[in-house]
C-alpha cells in the first residue's frame, strides 16, 4: 500500500479493507476547486452567530481569532447557502476569476 | 455438565443464540418462526439473556438493525421465514457487502401466494446469490449446534460474512427432539467475545459502504468470493474444534453409506434424514444405495461433492424447491459441479414435497425405483397429481 | 420404534402431552420426536399430536400414518373422528372415559384398551374447569400404567420440570390416574 502524504493509495485488492470502508476520502477530496464564485465575509458586519456554520453542507465554515466566520477555501464548493442564511447579510459572493 | 432437553427446532435455534451470547437481537415474528423470537424476547425481558432486543416493524428493518449493530461490533442474531426473508432481500445483499457477520435462522416455508405456512426450500435457495453462507440442518441438535459454529465461521477474519442457519418448517421447527445442551462456559471458550477487525467507532471515524466507483467495487466483489473460498477450511477447522469440545461431528456434507454405493441420492434438510431409512432398507435388499446430504450449500462444497460422487454409477438429486423454467436448484448445482469430472454418471433431477407435502421413506423408495425405470431427466415429478 | 398418536381438542394440551411424554422417555435414555399436526390450530376442533420413541437416533422426519398406540384425551372424539385410522393391530389404547374398556372393544378388537376418568382426576386436582378440564397430564399416568413402556416416576419428573403452571397438582393427577387405570 502506497501513501501520498496522508492519502492512502490502493494498488490491489489486498490493500482494500474487507469492509467497503473509507480511508478518509472526504478529507482528501478537496472540493474547493469546484467553485465558480467564492464567499467573502465582511467581519465588521458578522456577529459570530454561527448560523452559516450550522447550514454549510461541507463543513467549510471556520472560526477566526475574533470568533467571526471564516471560509475554508480548500473545501468550500461555493454553494452560497451561507449567503442566503446570514441574518445580517455579512457574506457575499464574488466571481473566482476576478 | 451438559444437560439433555427435549425441545422444538425453533427453541433449539433460540438456545443456540443464547449459548452464543449474542449482544443484539432484532427480529419480526412470522409463522413458523414465531417461537424463536418469543423465547428470545422472554429471555431478554426476564434477564436470563443479556442482549438488546430491538423491536421493529418489518423484516427489512430487522436486518437493517442487525447490520447496524454488527457494524459497531455487536454479535447479532435474527430469524425469519419465507415472505419475511424475501422482504429482507435488499438488506441481505447489504450485510454481505458490508461484511457484517450477522447470523440468521431461516425456517424454510413455501412462498405465497397462495398463502401457505408449510415447508419448502425455495425461500432460502432464492437468496443463494446474495453471498450469505448457508447451513441446512436436519435435526434439532444440528440446529442448536450450528448457531455457535455459524458465529465462529462468520466472525473469522478470513471470512467476515453473514451466515444463515436453515431448518424445515414443522418437520424441525415444531418437532421436539432430544437436544444435548452446551455448558455456557465451555461454549464461551469455543466462541469467545467477538473482536471485529473493522467497526464504526466515534474515536476513529470512517465511512462504511460509501460510494465506490468501478475502480474498486470489482475488487471488493472479488474479495467476497475469496472469503467464500477461504470459508471452506475455516468451516472444517471450526467444526473439528467443535467435535473436540462437544463430541458432535459435522462436515461440509454428510455421507451415508456412500463409499461403495452405486446409486447416490443427493438431498438437503429433513428429506435427507428420512432418506437414511430408505438407504438402510435398500441395503437390506442388496441394493447399493447411498446418501449425500449437503450441510453447506454456500460456500458450495465442490471438492467434497466431487469426491463422494466420483465413483457413483447413478446420481439422483431430490429437490424440495423449484426454480420455475429450469427445475430443482440443487440438481442444477450438482450437475454443474460434475460437468468437468471424469465420472460421467447420469444425473437425475427429482422434485418432491413442495408446499410441505410429506416426503416419506416410500417417496424416496419410489425415487430410486424411477431411476431404474427411466433415462435421466432434468425433472421427474414425484407424486404429482398430473 | 414406537409410534404414538394423541387425540384431543384444540386447546386441551395434546401437544404438551406429547412433549412431556417424549421428555419422560428421553429421561430413560430413549430418542424421541414429538410433533403436532402441521398446520393451524383451532380451539375445540379435533386435533392430533404424535410421538416417536426409539433406542437409536430417529432418522425418519415424515409424519406418522400408522401409529402403534393411541392416547385419547376426550371420549366424545370417538364419535367425531375415526381414531383408529391407520392403527396397527396389537397396540395399546388409553382413553379418558368413565366407561369400562370393554365398551370400546368394538372399535379396536386387536388392541389392549384401558380407561381412566382423567376428567374427574383433573378436577379433583383443580386443573382447569368443568367446561375445560386439563386432562393431558393425568392421561399420561394411565399410559404408563397400561403400557409399562415408561416408568411413572419418569412421567412425574418430566411433568414437574416441564409444566409451568401447577406442576405439583399435575404430577399428582398423573400418579392418581396411574393408580386408577382400568385395563
Amino acid at each position: 500500500m502506497k501513501k501520498d502524504g496522508d492519502k492512502i493509495i490502493f494498488e490491489n485488492a489486498a490493500d482494500l479493507p474487507d469492509m467497503a470502508k473509507s480511508m478518509g476520502t472526504t478529507r482528501f477530496n478537496k472540493t474547493g476547486t469546484w467553485r465558480n464564485e467564492r464567499p467573502i465575509v465582511d467581519t465588521d458586519k458578522c456577529t459570530g452567530c454561527g448560523i452559516c456554520w450550522k447550514y454549510c453542507p461541507d463543513m467549510s465554515i471556520l472560526e477566526d481569532e475574533n470568533g467571526k466566520a471564516a471560509i475554508d477555501y480548500e473545501f468550500c464548493k461555493g454553494c452560497a447557502i451561507c449567503v442566503e442564511v446570514c441574518p445580517v447579510k455579512a457574506i457575499s459572493m464574488v466571481e473566482e476569476e476576478k | 455438565m451438559s444437560k439433555q432437553k427435549v425441545m422444538m427446532g425453533n427453541h433449539a435455534l433460540s438456545y443456540g443464540a443464547v449459548v452464543s451470547k449474542v449482544n443484539v437481537i432484532s427480529a419480526y415474528p412470522i409463522t413458523p418462526q414465531t417461537q424463536v423470537v418469543e423465547l428470545l424476547s422472554e429471555l431478554c425481558s426476564n434477564g436470563a439473556l443479556d442482549s438488546e432486543f430491538i423491536k421493529v416493524e418489518s423484516e427489512h428493518s430487522a436486518m437493517a438493525a442487525c447490520i447496524g449493530a454488527s457494524a459497531v461490533g455487536a454479535r447479532t442474531f435474527t430469524a425469519t421465514s419465507a415472505q419475511g426473508l424475501a422482504l429482507m432481500h435488499e438488506m441481505l445483499h447489504w450485510a454481505v457487502g458490508a461484511r457484517t457477520p450477522v447470523v440468521m435462522g431461516n425456517i424454510n416455508r413455501s412462498m405465497g401466494p397462495p398463502w401457505t405456512i408449510w415447508s419448502e426450500q425455495t425461500d432460502s435457495l432464492s437468496q443463494r446469490d446474495t453471498g450469505w453462507l448457508q447451513i441446512y440442518a436436519s435435526s434439532n441438535q444440528e440446529v442448536y449446534d450450528s448457531v455457535p459454529i455459524a458465529f465462529k465461521i462468520a466472525e473469522h477474519k478470513k471470512v467476515q460474512l453473514p451466515v444463515m442457519v436453515v431448518l424445515d418448517a414443522f418437520f424441525l421447527s415444531h418437532t421436539s427432539e432430544n437436544v444435548m445442551m452446551m455448558d455456557l462456559d465451555k461454549a464461551e471458550t469455543y466462541l469467545p467475545k467477538y473482536k471485529p477487525k473493522h467497526k464504526l467507532d466515534v474515536n476513529e471515524p470512517y465511512t462504511f459502504g460509501a460510494l465506490t466507483t468501478p475502480e474498486w467495487y470489482y475488487e471488493l466483489r472479488y474479495k467476497i468470493q475469496k472469503a467464500h473460498e477461504n470459508a471452506i477450511s475455516v468451516i472444517e477447522e471450526a467444526q473439528s474444534e467443535f467435535k473436540d469440545m462437544f463430541g458432535r461431528e459435522y462436515g461440509l456434507v454428510e455421507e451415508y453409506k456412500t463409499a461403495d454405493a452405486d446409486t447416490i441420492l443427493v438431498a438437503i434438510s429433513t428429506a435427507a434424514s428420512t432418506a437414511k431409512d430408505t438407504v438402510d432398507e435398500l441395503r437390506e435388499k442388496g441394493v447399493k444405495a447411498g446418501l449425500l446430504r449437503l450441510r453447506f450449500v454456500r460456500p458450495f462444497p465442490f471438492k467434497k461433492v466431487r469426491e463422494v460422487l466420483s465413483s457413483a454409477k447413478k446420481i439422483l438429486v431430490l429437490d424440495r424447491n423449484l426454480s420455475p423454467g429450469i427445475g430443482g436448484i440443487i440438481f442444477q448445482e450438482i450437475k454443474s459441479a460434475m460437468y468437468n469430472e471424469s465420472n460421467k454418471a447420469p444425473i437425475y433431477g427429482f422434485i418432491a414435497g413442495l408446499g410441505g407435502r410429506d416426503i416419506t421413506t416410500e417417496t424416496i423408495h419410489n425415487i430410486f425405483e424411477e431411476a431404474e425405470k427411466q433415462d435421466p431427466k432434468n425433472i421427474i415429478w414425484m407424486e404429482v397429481k398430473a | 420404534m414406537l409410534e404414538i398418536r394423541i387425540h384431543g381438542r384444540g386447546g386441551q394440551g395434546s401437544v404438551i402431552a406429547s412433549k412431556i411424554l417424549a421428555y419422560a422417555f428421553a429421561k430413560e435414555g430413549k430418542f424421541v420426536q414429538a410433533f403436532p399436526e402441521f398446520g393451524v390450530e383451532r380451539r375445540g376442533a379435533p386435533v392430533a399430536a404424535f410421538l416417536r420413541v426409539a433406542d437409536k437416533p430417529i432418522n425418519s422426519r415424515s409424519k406418522i400414518y400408522k401409529p402403534g398406540h393411541l392416547i385419547v384425551l376426550e371420549p366424545t372424539l370417538i364419535a367425531a373422528v375415526d381414531i383408529t385410522q391407520g392403527l396397527k393391530p396389537g397396540g395399546f389404547i388409553v382413553i379418558n372415559s368413565k366407561r369400562s374398556p370393554e365398551e370400546f372393544k368394538e372399535k379396536a378388537k386387536d388392541s389392549t384398551i384401558a380407561t381412566v376418568d382423567a376428567t374427574e382426576i383433573a378436577l379433583n386436582n383443580r386443573l382447569g374447569s368443568k367446561a375445560a378440564p386439563i386432562v393431558n397430564t393425568a392421561i399420561l399416568g394411565a399410559f404408563a400404567k397400561l403400557t409399562g413402556m415408561v416408568k411413572i416416576e419418569s412421567v412425574i419428573e418430566a411433568i414437574k420440570e416441564e409444566v409451568p403452571i401447577k406442576p405439583e397438582e399435575n404430577a399428582q393427577a398423573a400418579q392418581q390416574a396411574f393408580d386408577k387405570t382400568i385395563i
